[in-house]
């Protein structure tokens, strides 16, 4: 029982870092319709910028973290206008393809810019919490918290300003909102801009549980596209939801199977979904 | 002058014409109805009108301001609304955001349109909170009308506004577009409900094939045998 707690802590913890990746590339498909594969890079680009402003000014990695956020915005942005913007119109699996040679190209620059080998935000060991038969770092806590603080203002910012109203229209129905004078690039624009923050804020998170290396976005693209089936493609709430779901199931699984096997878990769950319920298990609201 | 004139449209999808030197001519406070076959091009009409179906050829003249081929967010600054005939309605979003986002376009306070939209469709105000996707066929219709009087249009546009609907919902349907027309609204509409649509209707045109057939008053074209045995029915 101690240790499926432990496993469900570590899990959430897990669960909120891909629900942050998996909001962005739910409301990437939403409102341009094709499943975004340089996600996971643009976490790992966010965690490498994170680091260059820790090293470079000697700050802490969470005063880091909005810089990073921001420069991520910038760069998810100018990729579209360079990139995405112009093939927008033909058929939406040449996008999937670019996207999948963006993240080859984001990959390859920062093994050139920062490195291929492991790195880490701060070292030294952080000495862990112990609550009873439990450990947290303290660094969990903070994750977590910070994870909630992105998510919620995400929750303002979509039902609460005219743009974020505006995303969910277009998400919704794009050509109603087209009818309706909804300016579409101003929302794309946008769309990316908060995809690419909080797949910052997902990379540096895990670069402070964990180390810093290349591929480390990469390798949970299939957990977060797993996240976004689970909880309905196109839908930020639902994409919250899967990601805890997945992150909980890919720690548990380590019960009765290797730990290697994790993303399997992940890909499992998300055939399974596509099988029986590809409309994702939450229904009705965006 | 004209509220909305457009003259020798050629218009269609990939490179084909569905229309074909059709024209229409729509005076400030007129109803007027567009009648025909389905695949007519009567959609495709209202399309290349707002600017989402390219015209090839042809003008459309809209208070003697050429508007041919401008896009969608610029036929709204300018007051013309659009329903399309289906998917008119953000379903996630609740009733409040439909309308609210029907302002998009516009600038300033867009609470006395909100009013406005309310006295003329009470049920929508009670319903304000409810998600468009889960309400009747009738009242997402009155949600869809309700959206595109949020920008104070001076030309409101429906496809099939009625289709769908209960003959009660349909007869209530018909009353608020007069009562919207009465507030100085010109209305172009598509309408399968044919006799009904032209009995409120101060002009008629039939379309068949993408070309006009018969253009007249509503009476004359109701009372017009041709008419009446080929496109309404007999
Ligand atoms: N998006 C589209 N792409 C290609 N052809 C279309 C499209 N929409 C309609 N059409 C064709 O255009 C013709 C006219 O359609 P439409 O304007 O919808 O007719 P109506 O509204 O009078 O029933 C039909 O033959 C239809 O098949
Ligand atoms: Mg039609």
């Amino acid at each position: 029982m101690v240790e499926v707690i432990q496993l469900l802590i570590n899990g959430i913890l897990l669960g909120s870092i891909l629900a942050l990746g998996a909001v962005g590339a739910t409301m990437i498909f939403g409102v341009l319709r094709f499943a975004h594969f340089a996600h996971g890079d643009f976490m790992a680009v966010g965690a490498y910028f994170a680091l260059s402003v820790v090293t470079v000014f000697n700050l802490p990695v969470l005063a880091a973290l909005p810089v990073a956020m921001a420069a991520t915005a910038g760069l998810a942005v100018a990729i579209d206008q360079l990139v995405y913007r112009r093939i927008r119109r033909v058929q939406p699996v040449i996008l999937l393809i670019s996207s999948f040679a963006t993240a080859l190209v984001l990959r390859s620059l920062i093994q050139m810019i920062w490195g291929s080998s492991n790195q880490v935000y701060q070292t030294g060991i952080q000495l862990p919490w112990r609550i009873g038969p439990f450990t947290l770092k303290p660094d969990h806590l903070l994750i977590f918290l910070a994870a909630t603080g992105l998510v919620i203002t995400v929750h303002l910012f979509l039902t609460r300003t005219r743009l974020g109203k505006a995303m969910r229209a277009m998400s919704d129905n794009m050509n109603l909102a087209l009818i309706t004078g909804i300016p579409a690039d101003r929302v794309i624009m946008a769309t990316w801009a908060i995809g690419g923050a909080l797949a910052a804020a997902a990379g540096v998170f895990l670069g402070m549980d964990t180390r810093l290396h290349p591929v480390m976005g990469w390798t949970l693209l299939l957990p977060i596209f797993a996240a976004t089936i689970l909880g309905g493609i196109g839908r930020p709430y639902g994409a919250i939801f899967g990601g805890l779901v997945i992150g909980c199931a890919m720690e548990l699984s380590t019960l009765i199977i290797p730990g290697s096997y994790k993303p399997a878990v992940a890909f499992a769950i998300m055939v399974a979904t596509l099988v029986f319920r590809p409309q994702g298990i939450i229904k009705g609201t965006v | 002058m004209s509220l909305l004139d457009a003259q020798g449209l050629y218009a269609g999808y990939g490179g084909v014409d569905i229309l074909r030197n059709t024209h229409l001519r729509l005076g400030a406070d007129e109803i007027v109805v567009i009648v025909g076959p389905n695949g007519a091009g009567k959609s495709t009409a209202m399309k290349a009108v707002f600017g989402l179906v390219p015209i090839r050829e042809g003008r459309v003249h809209y208070q003697g301001e050429d508007i041919t081929n401008r896009p969608p967010e610029r036929m709204v600054t300018r007051g013309i609304a659009y329903v399309p005939q289906e998917a008119n309605v953000f379903p996630s979003l609740s009733v409040l955001e439909n309308l609210e986002l029907g302002a998009y376009a516009l600038r300033g306070d867009h609470r006395p349109r909100l009013e406005k939209v309310f006295e003329i469709f009470p049920r929508l105000k009670e319903r304000r909170n409810q998600q468009a996707g889960v309400m009747s066929g009738g009242e997402r219709q009155m949600v869809a009308m309700g959206r595109a009087l949020m920008v104070e249009p001076r030309l409101l546009m429906l496809d099939e506004p009625t289709a769908g609907l209960s003959p009660r919902l349909i007869d209530e349907t018909f009353e608020r577009i007069r009562e919207v027309n009465q507030l100085g609204i010109g209305v172009l509409m598509v309408e399968q409900n044919a006799r009904q649509a032209l009995a409120i209707a101060d002009r008629g045109y039939v379309l068949a094939t993408g070309e006009n057939r018969y253009e007249d008053t509503g009476p004359a074209l109701l009372a017009n045998p041709e008419v009446a045995e080929m496109f309404l029915g007999g």
